[in-house]
């Protein structure tokens, strides 16, 4: 035990005297960031998608789209994120002659990716919503896209929250790999810190408690979100 | 108003409407009846092309809607339908179930001059004048899901209207509703029908057909088997699947 005081000792060291705390605060973020932006990305590709996937398909242009979607549904879902982020930065991006940073790359496949993940959850969200509701907005004149619009979506959106903050916590989770294209995330931050102190014991230990806070803290938040939508709904 | 001419409808090769011909004019009252799996509900939900109809014509203002080529919305803006559901929307207060389409048809017309704030206050106004009709002022702010079915059905029915429609149309209105709560939607319907709205109702409430109607359809097999006002419908019915009808639903 008077070993792991001392690697405790080192860690402090490390982290509060040799600006190891800079590198974890911008690990942090950049998890946060590529998570964040990565799941709003998410939910307006997945959410267009899904649109596309339940339009009446007997006109060609949506069944053109919904050839695309599946495609692309089928690519993203069918290969690893890490494969993704790799094309993406080392074949993708010379051939197309772009500079983008490991962060960027990384916010943009994260986003596409869960767009794909994202569609069909938002689709059986959609499907949820009782079939009424869109007679009565087509019945009162509205289109197919107003009443998905301001009508469905709203209600699929509140159906799928919960899954919708499990992808959240997946693409949490699943950040752990942008260090494939040279993203800071918290892992390259403890990583460093355990380099610099040839003792890694701590600094993953830490790492892994810091991960667990973030769920609980999520998943705390959604079920706080879930909670006053529904009392939204008794409100007198 | 409304012409519909040899109207066909099968469902992947169930015909199910088998050439239906019909004329509505403005103020009538007309009451579809028929056996369940007739076909009514399937009639009225060509009228505003809900489905599309497999052939023939509805002349709706002298322009036919069941052509693919004209915009539906704008017809259907027209012609106000209510559901046996309901099917308000959940996710909207009442008041906005009732101004939400009026709000967005204004919003979105190129010609209206007024503001969009003073779209919405005025449209929320109108909205609010319709609750009060029906005495559910005080409802205004709460969603759907706290009114009882009767309350429901009324809000629904003044939905349309507030589309000031030039026809409405009634798929069995009071056949999801407790007993007791048929009476207030029912009185409802009979005050738009003194006001002189164009209404199109199927419904198996044969006491509100022989007082409201004007007409009254009987449907079978896809076809209107009788068309006559409702002393005759009533009183001397000839089609024989109605007088076996008539004996099962008037006792
Ligand atoms: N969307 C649909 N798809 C396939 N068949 C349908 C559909 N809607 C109605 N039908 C069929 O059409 C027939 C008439 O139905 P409907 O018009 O609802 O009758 P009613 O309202 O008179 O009880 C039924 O046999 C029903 O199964
Ligand atoms: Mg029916």
């Amino acid at each position: 035990m008077n070993n792991f005081g001392a690697k405790v000792d080192q860690f402090t060291e490390i982290v509060f005297h040799q600006g190891g705390i800079n590198k974890i605060v911008e690990g942090l973020q950049n998890t946060l960031l590529i998570a964040i932006l990565g799941l709003i990305i998410g939910i307006i590709i997945g959410t267009l998608i899904a649109t596309v996937r339940v339009v009446p398909k007997y006109k060609l242009l949506p069944r053109i789209l919904n050839g695309f979607c599946s495609f692309y549904v089928g690519l993203f879902r069918g290969t690893p994120m890490v494969v993704q982020l790799l094309v993406f930065y080392y074949v993708l991006l010379p051939l197309l002659e772009m500079r983008m940073t490991g962060v960027q790359v990384s916010i943009m496949v994260f986003g596409l990716n869960s767009g794909a993940y994202i569609s069909e959850i938002m689709r059986s969200g959609i499907q949820s919503v009782d079939v009424g509701q869109m007679e009565a907005g087509r019945a009162v004149g509205l289109s197919f896209a107003t009443t998905m619009r301001m009508i469905v979506i709203p209600q699929a959106v509140k159906n799928i929250l919960p899954t919708l903050g499990n992808e959240f916590i997946a693409l949490i989770k699943e950040t752990s790999v942008v260090s494939f294209v040279g993203a800071s995330d918290l892992y390259v931050a403890f990583n460093y810190i355990g380099t610099n102190s040839y003792e890694f014991m701590v600094p993953y230990l830490v790492m892994a408690v810091i991960y667990i806070i973030l769920v609980i803290l999520i998943s705390t938040g959604i079920r706080l979100m879930e909670r006053s939508l529904r009392k939204s709904d008794r409100r007198n | 108003m409304i012409d519909v001419i040899d109207l066909k409808k099968d469902f992947q090769g169930n015909h199910v409407l088998n050439g239906i011909d019909l004329h509505i004019d403005k103020g009538d009252i007309v009451v579809i009846t028929g056996p369940s799996g007739s076909g009514k509900s399937t009639f009225l939900r060509c009228l505003n092309c809900m489905e599309d109809p497999s052939g023939g014509q509805i002349i709706f203002n002298g322009v036919d809607i069941a052509d693919m080529k004209v915009d539906i919305n704008i017809h259907r803006r027209h012609m106000g339908m209510v559901f046996q559901h309901f099917n308000l929307f959940n996710n909207k207060t009442v008041l906005q179930n009732i101004s939400l389409a009026p709000i967005h048809v204004r919003k979105t017309d190129k010609k209206e001059k007024t503001s969009k704030k003073k779209i919405i206050e005025e449209e929320n106004a109108r909205a609010m004048k319709l609750l009060e009709r029906i005495g559910l002022a005080d409802k205004a702010n709460v969603y759907p899901a706290t009114l009882s079915g009767g309350q429901k059905q009324r809000v629904a029915i003044v939905r349309a209207l507030a589309m000031n429609p030039d026809v409405i149309l009634f798929d069995e209105p009071t056949s999801a509703l407790d007993p007791e709560m048929v009476g207030e939607v029912l009185d409802l319907m009979k005050e738009l029908a003194q006001d002189g709205m164009t209404m199109v109702i199927v419904t198996h409430e044969m006491g509100f057909a022989k007082e409201v109607a004007n007409r009254v359809l009987f449907i079978d097999e896809g076809k209107i088997k009788e068309d006559e006002p409702p002393e005759e419908f009533f009183g001397n019915p000839k089609n024989p699947r109605l007088k076996e009808f008539l004996s099962k639903v008037l006792v």
